[in-house]
């Protein structure tokens, strides 16, 4: 038992020190003074400079707010397309064309994204042969690239918590005289909401970071966040890159922080009723 | 009804055609396994029926069907003269009490229990008054703003039960009721339960696995096995008229011998018993001929242990047979006695523990005499 | 409950994701296919029509030399089993290191269990393109590591650390790592911890009890975190480009430059459908995994 416990235990440790020291080497060094990133200056660090540098990057806030834009109207119809399609495995039974939808929901999840790029570009050129549209590719075809790709994962969440869902629920709101539509409005959705958020923001983070299907499907006047960013990393660290990093990780650390606090009072919330009701009487 | 018949009795004061639910010969296939087979039932107004059996018996699709949750493979069901077999759930005049008393948990007792009412279009003002009242009715009136999981388990079930009866629907089901109350919660439900049934008149069909709560709510029980109806009476007529060996052993505690009859008439029937070591006499016809393989059945409360044979020509005197106590169980209002008779069958007695004026209990390995009054055996073909 | 809802509702409903991944997801894959089969050209589009004209009449013109050019060149051959080998090597590490890490985490108490995941996710919420950035500056010659080995003096030289097989290995377990572990621990957060005490009561050893109970009892996860890791680190594109060798292309970059750089698109069509070949197979196992765990949580 000892030595399974420490094996395991040393690897957690080894594991997520190599998963926080890059991040923190980046974080470090975006306060570096040097050009050289990596080598620090210390006579002139810390310092703000390449902070200031980022806000005043016309491209890079251009991009970003294109990235924003995109990501989230690729995540709210994916949400969309994502609870359909999750509704339509976990509640209908074997129907005609359940193997072929649910054999294309999962595909996207692990297909090298230079397969699923290409095949998207080569089928809008496609359509703009047949039938005129779109007239060259850019915001539009990445997002709805975005949604393809992103609504698969959207499903596999939906689906797995309407799996995991109390039927007798639905059930006995239809035999209170509540048609279907009404039961998945009145029911289901306010309780899988949790859900559909937590789709929501995996489907806005994929979308906002995704670079090679986008590279594929991207104009010449459309650049995304991540093309901005791969354009210069291809040749090299640049350190308002890190400066940029670091406030994509205080951020994202802030909201799951934020986000955990929430869950975890809620939850107190809920403990606290439950030990009232036990304790009442009948 | 003291007669031991073979088909499903039925009592003979209910007339089939005032059957205000009709199951007519339903049956219910998953792939090949029969859930139901071919059951027939009528039930009617205003009665608690009662569905018991063990799981796998049926008794929950039946149930299911009857809400609309499974359709028939076969047969049909017919509520008040309307035929249910191309009505959804949500169109039904039924409403069910769930298990798991399915509340929904994101909505206030309140809105729990108007839901139903609310999908009829009545007005606010009726929804809140009907909702009150019968909050009132279940004795939850006040915590109307409460969220089931601020609630206790008995409490969740009141709610639960409001909310399925105040439509008045034509036919409630109950699915396993008690199961999740403890004992001393059981017992004042039960009796609450039969209080608002005798209140509002709603017709109820109870499932359930538990013969007491079966006895104690059923006016008419269903016993339930592998898909079919064993049996259909009231609770006296199916514990003391069991039908098949297999109700008998169901319901209660029985002591069972195989025998074969010796000698039949028009109101008696001997049987040469060799696990019991003497011919039982019972009080019964029985329609089986002479020779043929039947059972006796005799409960334990209706065995008779005593020091001394009984006297000749005392009731019960020719049915008794010797054995030696093994094992007393002291239950406090009565004691279970295993006694082992010669041919070697353990007997089970139950005395309830009133002392016999000064007389010394029986105690363990005494040797005793148990005997038993003709009309107590029943005798079974099946 | 499947036959209550409406049928016309019951159409729409899955109609519609299903129309829009046929439109956008599986008829793609059958124009990449078309491509495939035709010639490259100067033109728009740049390459040869489906239906060729002889005399007067159509005749459908298959054009197999794209395959024939990535059988016999030795270039792509190198390439796809290259890239077989670094998406083999590189499963292998992360779940010799991710399989640890579920193990302690599903034997962690209860409060430590949800701060350590939140730990293991995070990452996986910031930028993916970053992180690998990251890990250039770590690795260049005067990156962090080397500079910390030779102020340590633990060498003289830097070594060379990025554009290696090393570097490649380091970003595809740095960045998959989250999807090889999160598989694994729902796995082995299932299993029942009383099944290893009876084990131990019958006398086996805790390792013995570890190979004959939960191992085989986690090879589902095994297999799934496995399969979310190699697919797409086969094709991947952007790791190898910022860290790996330059003078040896994974295919997911070979499909690009011949895309993007060549501008022939029948030779990056197949290189495509040869790829998707090669991994239809694991796509389908992972794919009977994802319904048999979807389906059985019901």
């Amino acid at each position: 038992m000892r030595s399974r416990a420490l094996v395991a235990r040393g690897a957690l440790v080894l594991g997520l020190v190599f998963l926080y020291v890059p991040i923190l080497s980046m974080i470090v060094f975006s306060f570096n003074n040097s050009r050289l990133v990596t080598v620090w200056d210390g006579a002139h660090s810390p310092t703000l400079k390449w902070y200031a540098a980022l806000i005043h990057n016309e491209q890079i806030l251009h991009a970003a707010w294109l990235s924003i834009r995109i990501a989230l109207v690729s995540a709210t119809a994916a949400v969309v397309l994502g609870t359909l399609a999750g509704m339509a495995l976990a509640r209908f039974g074997p129907f005609r064309g359940r193997l072929l939808l649910a054999g294309m929901i999962t595909a996207p999840i692990v297909m090298p994204e230079v397969i699923t790029g290409l095949s998207l570009l080569l089928l809008f050129v496609a359509t703009e042969q047949l039938i005129g549209w779109p007239k060259g590719v850019g915001a539009v075809t990445i997002t709805l690239a975005h949604i393809t790709f992103c609504m698969a994962y959207v499903t596999v969440v939906v689906q797995s918590r309407l799996t995991g869902f109390d039927e007798s629920l639905e059930e006995a709101a239809m035999d209170l005289g509540a048609r279907p539509t009404r039961v998945f409005l009145a029911i289901t959705l306010p309780l899988i909401l949790p859900a559909i958020a937590s789709g929501w923001l995996l489907a806005f983070t994929l979308s906002w970071d995704d670079l090679v299907i986008t590279q594929f499907v991207a104009g010449p006047g459309s650049s995304t966040l991540p093309m901005v960013i791969f354009s210069k990393v291809r040749f090299g660290v640049t350190p308002d890159i890190n400066a940029l990093a670091t406030i994509m990780v205080l951020l994202v650390a802030s909201g799951i922080a934020v986000s955990a606090a929430w869950m975890r009072r809620r939850q107190k919330l809920r403990e606290r009723d439950l030990q009232l009701a036990a304790a009442a009487n009948l | 009804m003291n007669a031991s018949q073979t088909s499903v009795p039925m009592p003979a004061s209910l007339d089939p055609a005032s059957a205000y639910v009709r199951i007519a010969n339903v049956t219910k296939k998953f792939g090949e396994f029969v859930a139901v087979d071919d059951v027939s039932l009528d039930i009617q107004r205003g009665e608690i029926f009662c569905l018991l059996g063990g799981s796998g018996s049926g008794k929950t699709t039946l149930l299911r069907m009857l809400a609309g949750f499974e359709r028939p493979s076969a047969g049909q069901i017919v509520i008040d003269g309307a035929d249910m077999s191309a009505i959804p759930p949500y169109e039904r005049p039924v409403n069910m009490m769930f298990q798991s008393y399915a509340l929904f948990p994101h909505m206030s007792v309140d809105k729990n229990v108007a839901f139903g009412l609310e999908q009829e279009g009545l007005s606010r003002a009726d929804i809140r008054r009907q909702v009150s009242e019968i909050l009132d009715i279940v004795k939850m009136g006040g915590y109307g703003a409460r969220k089931p999981h601020q609630l206790s388990g008995g409490q969740r079930q009141r709610v639960a039960l409001a909310r399925a009866l105040v439509k008045r629907p034509k036919l409630l089901l109950l699915d396993e009721p008690l199961a999740a109350l403890d004992k001393k919660l059981r017992e004042h439900t039960q009796f609450e339960l039969l209080n608002i049934q005798q209140r509002l008149g709603v017709t109820f069909i109870v499932v359930t696995h538990d013969q007491e709560e079966a006895m104690t709510l059923g006016q008419r029980l269903g016993v339930m096995n592998h898909g079919k109806i064993a049996q259909v009476g009231t609770p006296a007529d199916i514990y003391e008229s069991p039908a098949t060996r297999f109700v008998a052993d169901f319901i209660g505690s029985v002591n069972m011998f195989e025998g074969r009859v010796s000698d039949e008439g028009a109101d008696f029937v001997r049987i040469d018993c060799s696990e019991l070591g003497c011919p039982v006499r019972a009080e019964r016809a029985v329609s089986a001929a002479r020779g043929a393989t039947v059972w006796t059945a005799i409960r334990p409360e209706k065995i008779n242990i005593s020091r001394q044979p009984p006297a000749a020509g005392a009731p019960g005197a020719d049915n008794a047979v010797r054995g030696t106590v093994r094992e007393i169980a002291y239950m406090g209002d009565m004691s279970i006695y295993l006694v082992q008779i010669d041919s070697g069958r353990m007997l089970r007695v139950t005395l309830p523990n009133i002392s016999r004026g000064g007389e010394r209990p029986i105690a363990r390995a005494e040797s005793v005499w148990l005997s038993w009054h003709g009309s107590s055996p029943v005798v079974l073909t099946e | 409950m499947a036959h209550l809802t409406r049928l016309s509702g019951r159409r729409l409903v899955a109609g519609i994701p299903t129309l829009w991944l046929l439109v956008l997801f599986l008829i793609p894959f059958l124009i990449v296919f078309r491509i495939s089969l035709s010639e490259v050209r100067l033109a728009i589009p740049p390459y040869t029509p489906l239906i060729a004209w002889r005399h007067g009449w159509p005749s459908l013109a298959l054009h197999w030399s794209a395959y024939s050019f990535l059988f016999t060149d030795p270039l792509y051959v190198s390439s796809y089993l290259y890239s077989l080998k670094v998406a083999a090597v590189s499963t292998l590490c992360c779940l010799g290191l991710g399989y640890p890490m579920a193990y302690a985490i599903a034997r962690a108490g209860s409060a430590w269990r949800s701060l350590l995941l939140m730990l293991i996710v995070l990452p996986f919420w910031t930028s993916f393109l970053l992180r690998v950035y990251a890990w250039i500056g770590l690795l260049k010659n005067n990156g962090v590591i080397n500079n910390v080995l030779l102020y340590l003096g633990v060498i003289h030289h830097p070594l060379a650390l990025l554009q290696t097989d090393f570097a490649v290995y380091i970003g595809i377990v740095y960045s998959y790592l989250p999807f090889m572990i999160l598989p694994l621990y729902a796995n082995l957060e299932k299993h029942d911890a009383t099944l290893l005490e009876a084990a131990a009561d019958l006398g086996a050893r805790p390792w013995r009890a570890f190979l004959a109970i939960t191992l085989p009892q986690s090879l589902p996860g095994i297999v799934a975190g496995s399969l979310l890791v190699f697919i797409p680190a086969v094709g991947e594109y952007v790791i190898p480009t910022l860290l790996g060798r330059t003078d040896q292309l994974m295919i997911g970059r070979v499909l690009s430059d011949e895309f993007f750089e060549n501008r022939d698109w029948p030779v990056a069509s197949a290189v495509a459908i040869l790829i998707l070949l090669l991994l239809v197979v694991p796509i389908m196992m992972f794919q009977r995994l994802e319904r048999r765990q979807l389906e059985g949580a019901a």
